[in-house]
């Protein structure tokens, strides 16, 4: 007994290490860094990278397996990338590959040109393209196989509670979609049903599983009303309308902040002076708001130096590829005009390396789980 | 009088449209009464719990009059959010209920969503987990619980706001016996120790009646209310254990297995020197040691069979299991013992990582789907699955194409296997019963010669199970193979001739029936416990009728004969 409980205990720190807010961090920055070149040697270290951190830092839960799902959509991104570069072609060069039946679209339709000749270096420089769109979706992998989107909810602040409830509930619909797929697929097989086409298909997978989900959300939305999710008991009206409009009132103030910013129109000094604005008054609203809602946390979990060494090494990535831009900007955007393997930057490579630090920082809680 | 800390229903009327579900109900739980709410299949009887906290009608919609009180407080009017703090309730399945993901976060839920102080969260959570015996899993994920423990959970997440009643709708009846064991034996004692008033639904009323201290039986929207013995004499539905005690005239009836023995003496003395009469005696005289030794080879034949999951998990370990036609085979273990993985594995699609099988000399596994459900048919724990049509006539047409067999060979076969269903039905709208047929016919419209079923039993009332053990029976005169996995001893002594138990993946007994549940306590039913040697009501009328003792001369005739291992 005493030793389950001495077990429990250090499952409990090793489970409280990475924060989720750290990791959904440490993959966008990671992604920022992808977005930021389209040197293929990166990219693919990038993606290494990632899987080395998702293999040596994920748990057993269910949403572990996301990483290769959007593997998996990452690699249809090439194909898709692909198939678009060969059906209404792109940039061109001297080294063709085939021909295709060409067709030019008139000039009112855009004068789009349909087929024609695929070139080795156009073929490069959509498969850069769609890498570099392959690695984004990667790391958002990454993100949703080591994040617990339940966790996640935890660490809102109270006023966005029940929101984010709302978008948790919608985000773990997906694992029990491909779950349901699982079921149903087997169930056809037990009929002796394989056909493929979109007909039966459609009536076969597609309207049994959305129609468990259904069931399953509803049993889900039923499960906490009953538990007393959405509660208004106890708070006078007057209170919860003044809650909302502060609520509502930071959130536009935020927009309004980031449609600013991202416009081009407004001089930067205004743009800024909005944003900073807006963001108090969103924070303002949401503290305010959070005074009032009712709900408590239990064990909420903290952001500790770990996390913050975790956030550190997905920046690391970024600051590598900042300092490549520098120095070696033609090794971040290689040419594919003319044909060239592609050099790796230094600067770049080292920040993305430093990006694996997590897998020896916040190794797996696996083994406590049997 | 009202009581002031119980439920009360005061001529309380639900319907949805037309006719009422619930019609002028009333009556009064004392507080701290643990309450068997008994009913058929379909009778509504979990309307009529989900009316204690508002989740009808605010989930469900539908017109309600009447009054419903919860420790004095007036539920009309209130959402069950707002009646969290009142009323617990727990669903049928709890994975569906969970909202967060390991035990600990669950638990606090609801205390979070009522505001209370985290360090009174922390003493709450600690009190409940100890109360529940839920402190060596109190850190894990939900997903890795046993069923057992995660039913707990739900019961514990639904305590912690320390709510005056606990409504669950049937706690156990995706349990093994043991699993349900332990989650009636905590909830009797919560009554006990914080004196909560607990309603409860449950279809296998032999595993709850015991524990109940008052029954209330809901037949036609009109609800009966009075001690548990009372109703289940009067009750179309009732456990073995009543049913015997209804037989032999003894008063009460008794509602326990203790209290049934110390009637029992007489009824021993009378069945003493009789046999129970087949079908179940069909082993008596045909045991043999060597499948090879019958006529031709066996239906069935499973060398070694192994399943492995990703992450190391072995679920089916080197399993062998022969049959031979006209068999019925229940295959019982606890929860996550490897039965499902055994049955998809033998039916060819669920893979396997080792061993061969062989169904009448054929692999299934290397067949496509098509001709591998003519080998073996497969009715999974979720029926529902194998049905997509909008209506049952549709469905039927369905399963003739996907079996290229003339059309209405299905519509004709669930005739046979229960009667009166209405061809414009939604496959949905049909009972637990009807719709667990109804995919018995998809699959039988194949003519597998092996039938397995994956817990067919969920949901059905003793009727209904009582219909499915003689459909099944039929079937395996018929010549088909027959294998069920099931935790519902009632239903294995009805129906099986020969019991195989797992544990861990592993066989760990193979037998006739009698044989085997006899042998255990876990898996014997209610009557053999009584009358040690009788497994079911029905073969001790028929030998108290004076013709069940030429019931060995009849052995060889049809029901056939099974293989020993």
């Amino acid at each position: 007994m005493s030793g389950n409980r001495a077990a429990a205990v250090t499952l409990r720190t090793a489970r409280r290490t990475a924060h989720p807010a750290a990791w959904w961090g440490w993959a966008l920055l990671l992604a920022t860094a992808a977005g930021r070149t389209a040197n293929p040697w990166l990219l693919l270290l990038i993606v290494a990278v990632a899987g080395l951190v998702v293999t040596c830092c994920r748990g057993s839960e269910p949403w572990s397996g996301a990483y290769r799902v959007f593997l998996f959509i990452g690699l249809s991104a090439i194909a898709v990338r692909m198939a678009f570069y060969i059906v209404f072609g792109g940039s061109d060069g001297p080294t063709v590959l085939f021909s295709l039946p060409s067709a030019t679209l008139p000039a009112w339709a855009a004068g789009f040109r349909l087929g024609g000749e695929v070139t080795a270096e156009g073929a490069l420089a959509a498969a850069y393209d769609g890498l570099r769109l392959a690695t984004l979706l990667v790391c958002v992998g990454a993100a949703n196989a080591l994040a617990s989107p339940r966790r996640l909810l935890r660490s809102v602040p109270a006023a966005l509670y029940e929101v984010s409830v709302a978008v948790v509930v919608a985000l773990s619909v997906a694992p029990q979609l491909v779950a349901g797929v699982g079921r149903v697929r087997r169930a056809r097989a037990l009929r002796g049903n394989t056909s493929r086409s979109p007909a039966n298909l459609m009536r076969t997978v597609v309207s049994p599983v959305l129609h468990d989900a259904l069931d399953q959300s509803l049993a889900l939305a039923a499960a906490m009303a009953s538990r007393g999710y959405g509660r208004a008991a106890g708070i006078p009206a007057p209170a919860r309308r003044a809650t909302s409009a502060c609520l509502l009132i930071g959130l536009m103030g935020l927009c309004a902040g980031a449609y600013v910013l991202l416009g081009a129109g407004t001089p930067a000094p205004i743009a800024w002076a909005v944003v900073a604005c807006s963001a108090a008054v969103a924070a303002f609203g949401i503290a305010f708001a959070s005074k009032r809602v009712p709900h408590t946390r239990y064990r909420p979990d903290r952001f500790g130096a770990r996390d913050w060494a975790i956030v550190a090494s997905g920046a690391a990535a970024v600051a590598g590829t900042v300092l490549s831009g520098i120095y070696e900007p033609a090794a971040l955007w290689p040419a594919t005009n003319p044909l060239s393997v592609p050099e790796l930057p230094m600067w770049a490579a080292a920040g993305i390396l430093l990006a694996t630090a997590p897998a020896l920082l916040a190794p797996s809680s696996r083994g406590g789980a049997p | 009088m009202m009581n002031p800390g119980g439920i009360a229903f005061d001529h309380v009327t639900f319907a949805y449209a037309g006719a009422p579900v619930l019609d002028d109900v009333s009556f009064d739980l004392p507080e701290g009464e643990f309450c068997l709410l008994v009913g058929p299949t379909g009778a509504g009887k979990s309307t009529l719990l989900k009316t204690v906290n508002g989740l009808v009608p605010h989930f469900t919609g539908g017109t309600m009059a009447g009054r419903i009180t919860v420790a004095g407080r007036e539920v009309h009017g209130s959402t069950p959010a707002d009646l969290a703090d009142l009323v617990g309730y727990v669903g049928q399945d709890p994975l569906a209920g969970f909202v967060t993901d390991e035990v600990e976060r669950e638990l606090a839920y609801t205390a979070e969503q009522l505001g209370v102080a985290p360090a009174a969260m922390r003493k709450r959570v600690t009190e409940i987990v100890d109360l529940l015996g839920l402190a060596d899993v109190r850190d894990r994920d939900l997903a890795a619980l046993s069923s057992g423990q995660r039913q707990r959970v739900a019961i514990g997440a639904a305590l912690v706001a320390g709510p005056a009643a606990l409504i669950l709708d049937e706690p156990t009846s995706a349990l093994d016996p043991t699993a349900a064991d332990e989650v009636l034996s905590t909830l009797h004692r919560l009554v006990h120790d914080l004196g909560v008033t607990v309603l409860l639904a449950e279809h296998r009323l032999e595993r709850v009646a015991q524990y109940a201290d008052s029954a209330l039986l809901l037949v036609g929207g009109k609800v009966t209310a009075g001690s548990v013995g009372q109703i289940l004499a009067a009750s179309p539905i009732a456990p073995p254990v009543v049913e015997l005690g209804r037989l032999a005239g003894w008063p009460g009836p008794p509602v326990t297995i203790r209290e049934a023995r110390r009637h029992a003496a007489p009824l021993r003395e009378a069945l003493a020197g009789r046999h129970p009469a087949p079908p179940a005696a069909t082993f008596k005289p045909a045991r043999r040691k060597s499948p090879a030794s019958e006529s031709g080879p066996p239906l069935l034949d499973a060398r070694a069979l192994t399943v492995d999951y990703p992450g190391g998990v072995r679920a089916v370990n080197g399993v062998d299991l022969v049959a031979a036609r006209c068999e019925r085979i229940a295959l019982m273990g606890r929860n996550g013992s490897g039965k499902s993985s055994l049955l998809w594995a033998l039916q060819g699609t669920g893979k396997r990582s080792g061993g061969m099988v062989a169904i009448g000399g054929d692999d299934p596994a290397a067949r496509k789907p098509a001709e591998r459900r003519t080998l073996a048919g497969l009715v999974p724990a979720e029926p529902a699955d194998l049905l997509y049509a909008e209506k049952v006539a549709a469905e039927c047409d369905g399963a003739d194409r996907d079996g290229r067999v003339p059309v209405g060979t299905c519509a004709k076969i669930l005739e046979d296997l229960v009667e009166g269903i209405d061809g414009g039905t939604h496959p949905r709208d049909l009972s637990e019963g009807q719709r667990l047929a109804l995919a018995l016919a998809v699959t039988l419209t194949a003519a597998p010669p092996l039938l397995l079923l994956d817990e067919p039993t969920r949901g059905l009332d003793y009727p209904g199970k009582a219909a499915l053990a003689s459909r099944l029976g039929k079937l395996a005169e018929a010549g088909h193979c027959v294998v069920v996995s099931t935790h519902d001893v009632e239903f294995c002594a009805e129906f099986a001739s020969r019991v195989v138990i797992l544990s861990d993946g592993e066989v760990v007994a193979d037998g006739p029936a009698r044989q085997i549940v006899a042998a255990s306590p876990m898996f014997s039913p209610q009557v053999e416990k009584v009358l040690p040697g009788w497994l079911t009501v029905a073969e001790v009328a028929e030998a108290l009728g004076g013709n069940g003792v030429d019931g060995v001369g009849t052995a060889g005739n049809g029901t056939g004969d099974g293989a020993g291992t």
